[in-house]
């Protein structure tokens, strides 16, 4: 039953895979045996988007899929498990840009992946930055910025990262629309990402995964 | 073969008045020199030639079609931009008589901000409106039509957008759904009945708004059309007729959103092909009615979420470029120039959007590879780019420079090729916008 749902959520066929979760509950399987088959799953759709086989459709609907069966399953369990995790990744996109289509992208994929993340949502300023690399302690910061504005914020931000003293306990990755490796050297990243994947092979490498 | 000769004819018309142009009032355009005249039909034919790929012009043509970079770099900040437009005009015309490129687009893309507060305008933040006064404005990406909505949509688009989707994204068009259905309006029998909501103080204030906005787009048109007319005496053009968008696109954009379009591929795969049909011939009758009323042939279509990334290239060929292929033969059929920009990378898709015929459209370029595209698309179409926003923005004149004399060499040989920017750019040092003007006057002649 576990392979089967794995299954239809992989070939993206979401009535089969909510009804499958029902019934796996129904017959009595531990909502625990579901979630792990949904995180397989996952994994595998996420290894078919590296490849090039999957694109945002059905990233955006294996999303779905997972928030709804946690939604069936969250009433089930006292709490949800924690996941062993590979690392900590801070994100979000720089000052004066809204735009978070890419950021959410590589936020879900890192999620996938197995990283833990904090998504700081649009427009953070670089204190905000700094303030969420105290608390959050992560070992890599991605930075993300589709108009031209972003260079500078994306340069602001390092350097404030830099002055707080924390520039040296971070590995920074930039990535969206126009970046490239004269931006990341402009605003002193440590990387770019050209698209998601390579956003994702950067944090892997980096943090030893 | 008949209706074929048509639009060219169509065409060529539009040229013709081109390079005859008129003033607003109807005469001749009292050019400001006999030189200004021959520079300004010279750029026109320069660019004529290059996009009908017939024979070669002078040289390579080159433009700049920046995003808000003239205003930025004058030093004003976006707000002022869009909201002193006699202001924004003029900067706009300093910016063409400093670079001098054979072609300008116009001072449009600030807009009026009075005229957004005025409608409530919610599907953008603009400058003092959610983003800082030295920022552009950038979109509020929603789910402004829903799931459910298709139909609606499908049955009468322009009832759907009056009646449901306008509402949604301006504040102070709440009052049209109260509307009446006016293709009801038939007989005599119950008329006053239909006529009862413009009565009502919710559809009437939504009326006065719409007065308000229709007064202050005039007070911006003036200062702003005008930078055309003074910009065409002194010797330089504009092309742009207008804009209309890939059908796709006008779904995942604006109405559903990328996160909704992305799912209706799997979920209602059909309603967003049916929705998509629906949007053809409007938006081919929205291009061709903004080359007659501009009198300009060529017709912006920004492309968004076709890139590569966004879909597959099996869903690229079913979903995405069949209407964009058929908006774009509508346009070439009504006489105008489609003028597509392939934002971001393009590179899996120019096998199958090589389909066009020849010497009708311009193609704007970003970060494909340009050998590539040449060897494809630029078979049958004119090349518009693709110096890199990033090269502008934090390169140097001499890398601009290179870059430029590579792109001729690659893209430029045979004609078929303008030189200009890939992306519209707000920031980037003014000496390398100069060089890539002069670079391309410089290295671009024809022999």
């Amino acid at each position: 039953m576990s392979e089967e749902l794995i299954n239809a959520i992989v070939e993206m066929r979401e009535e089969d895979a909510l009804k499958m979760t029902t019934q796996m509950l129904d017959s009595g399987a531990p909502p625990l045996e579901v979630l792990e088959a949904c995180r397989k799953a996952l994994d595998v759709v996420g290894k078919r988007f590296e490849a090039g086989e999957y694109f945002l459709p059905e990233l955006m609907l294996a999303g779905e899929m997972m928030n709804q069966i946690s939604a069936i399953i969250k009433p089930k369990l006292a709490e949800m498990p924690d996941r062993e995790r590979h690392g900590k990744v801070l994100i979000g996109t720089v000052e004066g840009d809204i735009h978070d289509i890419g950021k959410n992208i590589v936020s879900f994929m890192l999620d996938v992946n197995g990283f833990e993340v904090q998504d700081l949502g649009v427009d953070v300023p670089p204190q905000k930055f700094v303030e969420a690399i105290q608390d959050f302690q992560p070992q890599v910061v991605a930075l993300s910025g589709f108009l031209t504005l972003s260079f500078d914020s994306m340069k602001n931000t390092v350097a404030a990262i830099e002055t707080a003293g924390l520039r040296k306990k971070v590995k920074i990755m930039i990535g969206g629309g126009q970046i490239n490796e004269e931006v990341k050297v402009y605003a002193d990243a440590d990387g770019y990402g050209k698209d998601a994947v390579a956003g994702i092979s950067l944090a892997k490498e980096w943090i030893g995964v | 073969m008949k209706e074929q000769l048509t639009n060219v004819e169509k065409l060529e018309a539009l040229w013709q008045g081109k390079l005859s142009p008129k003033g607003p009032d109807g005469n001749p355009l009292p050019f400001q020199s006999p030189e200004a005249e021959k520079a300004y039909k010279e750029r026109i034919l320069r660019v004529k030639d290059a996009i009908e790929m017939n024979k070669l012009p002078d040289r390579v043509p080159v433009t700049v079609f920046p995003g808000m970079f003239p205003w930025l770099n004058a030093g004003m900040t976006m707000q002022e931009a869009m909201y002193d437009y006699g202001k924004c005009a003029e900067v706009f015309k300093n910016f063409v008589l400093e670079y001098e490129p054979d072609l300008h687009w116009g001072a449009y893309a600030p807009g009026s901000g009075k005229m957004y507060e005025i409608l409530g305008y919610k599907l953008y933040s603009w400058p003092g409106h959610g983003v800082a006064p030295e920022y552009s404005y950038q979109a509020n990406e929603g789910e402004y039509m829903l799931p459910d909505e298709y139909d609606a949509l499908i049955q009468d688009i322009s009832g759907y957008f009056t009646h449901v989707y306008l509402p949604r994204v301006f504040g102070a068009l709440s009052g049209f759904p109260m509307l009446p259905f006016l293709p009801g309006i038939l007989e005599i029998y119950g008329l006053p009945l239909f006529f009862i909501p413009f009565g009502l103080p919710p559809v009437q204030a939504t009326y006065q708004a719409l007065f308000e906005a229709g007064a202050e787009a005039l007070k911006w048109v003036v200062p702003i059309g005008g930078a055309d007319v003074a910009l065409a005496t002194v010797g330089f053009p504009t092309v742009l007729g207008g804009f209309t968008k890939a059908p796709f696109d006008v779904i995942g954009d604006t109405l559903r959103g990328t996160r909704g379009i992305m799912l209706d591929i799997h979920r209602r795969p059909k309603k967003l092909l049916e929705a998509m049909d629906a949007l053809v011939p409007l938006m081919i009758s929205m291009g061709i009615a903004n080359a007659k009323q501009t009198g300009n042939p060529v017709i912006f279509i920004p492309l968004h979420k076709g890139a590569d990334g966004f879909i597959s290239d099996e869903q690229f060929k079913k979903f995405y470029w069949p209407t964009l292929k058929e908006v774009m033969l509508g346009l070439i059929e009504g006489g105008c120039i489609p003028f597509p920009a392939a934002e971001g990378y393009w590179n899996t898709r120019l096998e199958v959007i090589q389909d066009i015929p020849k010497g009708k459209t311009l193609w704007m370029i970003d970060q494909s590879d340009m050998d590539k595209v040449k060897k494809t698309v630029g078979k049958n179409a004119c090349l518009f780019g693709n110096v890199p926003s990033t090269m502008l923005n934090l390169g140097t004149p001499q890398d601009v420079r290179a870059y430029v004399k590579s792109l001729i060499d690659t893209a430029g040989k045979d004609g078929g090729l303008i030189i200009g920017n890939g992306a519209f750019f707000d920031q980037a040092k003014p000496e390398n916008v100069q060089a890539l003007v002069d670079a391309a006057k410089e290295y671009g002649t024809y022999k």
